[in-house]
């Protein structure tokens, strides 16, 4: 990326501009827990002692967590006298026809994007904790993760597999299995993450 | 609020719109030295992009609502259901709660957010002055919100699955799941698109 001319003058770096208001400022020093903009009064930093721990940490579960929510059954249906578990990888695999799209884009919601997030947030905050230099790509990386944050869905499946139950109630008796409770955890896990993760704070540190 | 704040346009700089790196104006439309990302060539993100993601949005939000969500055949007679249609049917068979998160996520959150977006970008080019600080929490509850109108394309995913693995026999998608998740996708992107620092350019003095 730093190519001769392909980027800035290279003589921003004691200022930092607020991303709402454009109001130009000293970049916030280290160990400032949470700074917000004089101006707009949006948030600028919420860097806290361990939160790059944190993040590591719950980068780590949602991956291993994933793998588990994947496998094991979701959602157990009796009816008609016939007992039946799925995963959520049966559901992904059992799908075609004009459901096909859907379910690919739903699997990618929950399922893929997540885990790229969490590999992303792994690559790129791992050696900053280990006080090394930043990893290859760790700039490129980072940018995923962030882009990648609203698009990937888990709270919001979660609420919508409740709903999902009430509308079938009337047809089939549906139990949930383990792997539901595991999105649950996994979106408890999600909303940690987004408030311990400090962009400006990672920024300064790759940067 | 203190009065005097200088922003980074005043100052010949150029905010990064990811990382908050402030460069010199002169580096508009190259790559940011500290994150990499594009940094917009007029400084700003362009408000076209807004309103392009807008009105896609707007467009795809009729036939996902005229066209049917789901379909239930009972006793080889297909029934179509609209999303409004099926959150009324939970309002029918007594699950209140249920029915009022689908109508919230799937029309009160939607329309909200074509209303709010607007807005907005009403504002940015001048057309109609907010107060700064109302605006800018008003493009923080879209940005933070938008995406949980998409608990009905879920619900219809979950359904279909269940039907696909041959748990349930009688319910089909309806063209609408898909027309709503992409109206839902284009509205994200519109807000997305939409540079808050738009909303304190316009501001000018009487508001710093």
């Amino acid at each position: 990326m730093p190519a001769i001319g392909a980027t800035d003058d290279g003589t921003g770096e004691q200022f930092v501009a607020c991303h709402a208001c454009d109001a130009l400022l000293f970049e916030p020093p280290e160990g400032v827990r949470r700074a917000r903009c004089p101006r707009c009064g949006a948030v600028l930093t919420t860097e806290r002692a361990g939160s790059l721990d944190g993040v590591i940490a719950a980068a780590v579960s949602t991956l291993i967590l994933l793998g588990a929510a994947v496998a094991l059954p979701f959602i157990s249906i009796d009816a008609a006298g016939r007992h039946s578990e799925a995963s959520v990888l049966d559901a992904a695999i059992a799908a075609g026809g004009e459901a096909r799209a859907l379910t690919l884009a739903v699997f990618a919601a929950i399922v893929a994007l997540p885990a790229t997030r969490a590999l992303a947030l792994i690559w790129t905050l791992a050696p900053l904790r280990l006080g090394r230099p930043p990893a290859p790509l760790a700039r490129e990386a980072f940018r995923l993760a962030v882009e990648l944050r609203p698009w990937s869905m888990m709270e919001i499946f979660v609420i919508g597999v409740v709903v999902a139950l009430v509308k079938v109630a009337g047809i089939a008796t549906v139990g949930l299995g383990a792997a539901f409770w595991i999105f649950v955890a996994l979106a408890a896990i999600a909303f940690y993450e987004d408030a311990a993760l400090c962009r400006r704070t990672v920024w300064r540190l790759i940067g | 609020m203190s009065a005097a704040v200088l922003t980074a346009a005043a100052a010949g700089r150029l905010g990064c719109p990811v990382c908050g790196r402030a460069a010199a104006v002169a580096s508009a439309g190259r790559r940011c030295g500290r994150c990499g990302a594009r940094l917009p060539a007029t400084g700003r993100r362009p408000l076209g992009a807004v309103w392009a993601w807008l009105i896609a949005g707007v467009a795809l939000y009729i036939p996902a609502n005229l066209e049917p969500m789901l379909v239930t055949t009972t006793f080889g007679r297909d029934s179509a259901s609209t999303i409004i249609g099926g959150a009324l049917e939970l309002f029918a068979l007594g699950s209140y709660g249920v029915g009022v998160i689908v109508l919230v996520a799937s029309v009160l959150i939607p329309v909200a957010k074509f209303l709010a977006i607007a807005r907005l970008a009403a504002h940015a080019s001048g057309r109609a002055p907010m107060r700064p600080h109302g605006a800018l929490a008003l493009y923080e509850v879209v940005e933070f919100i938008g995406r949980w109108s998409m608990i009905d394309v879920f619900v219809v995913a979950i359904l279909a699955a269940l039907v696909q693995m041959g748990f349930l026999a009688s319910l089909t998608p309806g063209p609408a799941a898909a027309f709503f998740a992409l109206s839902v996708a284009a509205t994200m992107l519109s807000a997305r698109a939409f540079d808050p620092r738009l909303i304190w350019d316009r501001a000018g003095v009487e508001h710093v």
